[in-house]
């Protein structure tokens, strides 16, 4: 049987405008002719370092963010699908676990449990949306283990959940697929490879210390992935998408590492 | 045969031109990464007090830090690499860097704070100089791998071991630091008190061996 698509969640609505094309397209052919001096200018780059504000400079940024794609293909290889991160025993455990998100916590907007939905897109057979319910009464599992922020803290965090490497296959996802990008309530968004999906420590957490995660840790549903830093652990997940396209996330637009394994 | 050999060994220079290309890519990649490295640490500082302040980092923001120290840590290892296989090979670290005696250290060191050390000769390394040299080297090394505990904590967890936790590997890299940076006063300063040195460090200086006839007047044929 032939399933009718689903247009992608992450389609935008009212496709694209063209005017703004037709408005800059002058600018938009200088770029690309900027970019025929991108491979010149690596070494150069180096030695322009006269300002801090360098970084900032168009074609720097590309060589930057060329090197910085280098790395995620590097830390791709790296990547050990069956090496666990370090556990630790209860008595170690912070709480309550760390606060962290690109506003303070005072800004966040609890989400109400009781409607939200996680909605399914991509490459999975039952795409049905699932409760927060029906999530908290799958299976659970616990792991003890440290959460590195990209800022260079670290606690001691013991988060429990559904495994997303089980959830993945109970919902018929391709898990030979690349990617699986995942939409927040505040406007997050993330996209994890699926080798670290699949991790066995990578879990869709639910609870902290064995109580549900509260507001500000991403109650309902957030993810919790110990083999990459901590801003790839998305919080107040509402829908994902595992697919065979690449998508910027939230931090890797404004200039962050993407694969941020650890 | 035997004899162009030998004069050629007598002509190479103190600093032969790879080693100066990998110097000053060293340099280059270290100001980076010490830059860069400083911008990063602000985010979470170590020591309360210690804020490096915007003028002397690199990166306007910490994306930009990261994206700096991750592209010269390539630069500062590959470099790094061939520097270390090309002083073992060549016999450049068993001419110049060893041996050092203690107690040659100690009398140098006394006689350098009186600044009455004796730098004639830039070809010959004194005992301060060779225990420098060889610590920052090792230094580095550790850097290297305090660097790598840092970035894979999780997939190196067995490294990160060794510097007892993540914030111990950060520990040992903010010391590194201090260490490489505390060589870079000294070694600046010492060379731009002779600089001769660093016209050498550009030009490779003067043959690395005295001209047969004059050094050995009675030099042995067999050679």
């Amino acid at each position: 049987m032939i399933r009718t698509p689903s247009p992608s969640l992450f389609r935008p609505k009212n496709g694209v405008d063209q005017s703004a094309l037709k408005q800059h397209g002058q600018l938009v052919k200088d770029i690309n002719r900027r970019n025929l001096l991108r491979g010149t200018v690596s070494l150069g780059a180096l030695t322009m370092l006269t300002g801090c504000s360098v970084s900032d400079a168009n074609a720097v940024q590309s060589v930057l963010r060329a090197v910085s794609a280098f790395n995620d293909k590097v830390q791709e290889l790296l990547f050990r699908p069956n090496h666990l991160a370090p556990t630790f025993s209860e008595d170690q455990v912070i709480k309550p676990p760390r606060f962290n998100a690109y506003y303070d916590i005072m800004d966040v907007k609890p989400v109400d449990g009781r409607n939200w939905k996680l909605e399914l897109a991509g490459r999975i057979e039952n795409k049905t949306p699932w409760t927060a319910e029906q999530i908290y009464a799958l299976p659970e599992e616990e792991w003890i283990t440290r959460h590195i922020c990209v800022e260079g803290w670290d606690y001691i965090g013991q988060w429990s959940g559904p495994s997303l490497r089980k959830f993945l296959e109970r919902i018929g996802a391709d898990t030979k697929a690349k990617y699986i990008s995942f939409i927040c309530a505040d406007n997050y968004t993330e996209t994890l490879d699926m080798a670290t999906a699949l991790h066995p420590q990578t879990i869709l957490a639910t609870k902290y210390a064995k109580a549900p995660i509260t507001d500000p840790f991403g109650f309902p549903l957030r993810l919790r992935a110990p083999t990459k830093l901590g801003f790839k652990s998305a919080k107040w997940i509402t829908a994902m998408e595992v697919t065979n396209t690449f998508k910027e996330t939230f931090w890797s637009k404004q200039g962050f590492n993407w694969f941020a394994g650890i | 045969m035997i004899a162009v050999k030998s004069t050629e060994r007598h002509r190479r220079q103190l600093h032969p031109a790879a080693l100066r290309v990998m110097h000053w890519v060293n340099a280059l990649a270290m100001i980076v990464l010490i830059g860069s490295g400083w911008k990063i640490y602000n985010d979470d500082v170590l020591i309360g007090w210690l804020h490096f302040p915007e003028w002397m980092v690199i990166g306007v923001w910490a994306q930009h830090a990261l994206q700096w120290h991750f592209l010269a840590m390539w630069i500062l290892m590959l470099n790094g690499i061939c520097y270390l296989v090309y002083g073992f090979a060549s016999g450049r670290f068993r001419r110049k860097l060893v041996p050092i005696w203690p107690s040659a250290v100690l009398a140098e060191m006394r006689a350098a704070l009186r600044l009455k050390l004796a730098h004639d000769d830039i070809r010959h390394y004194n005992a301060v100089q060779k225990l420098l040299y060889a610590g920052v080297i090792v230094v580095i090394v550790v850097q290297v791998l305090s660097g790598w505990a840092i970035w894979k904590p999780m997939q190196l967890s067995e490294l990160t071991r060794l510097f007892y936790d993540f914030q111990g590997a950060r520990l040992v890299h903010f010391l590194g630091m201090v260490a490489i940076v505390g060589f870079l006063v000294v070694h600046v300063v010492l060379a731009l008190l002779v600089p001769k040195t660093i016209a050498a460090m550009i030009t490779g200086g003067p043959p690395e061996h005295d001209e047969p006839a004059a050094a050995a007047p009675l030099a042995t044929p067999a050679e």
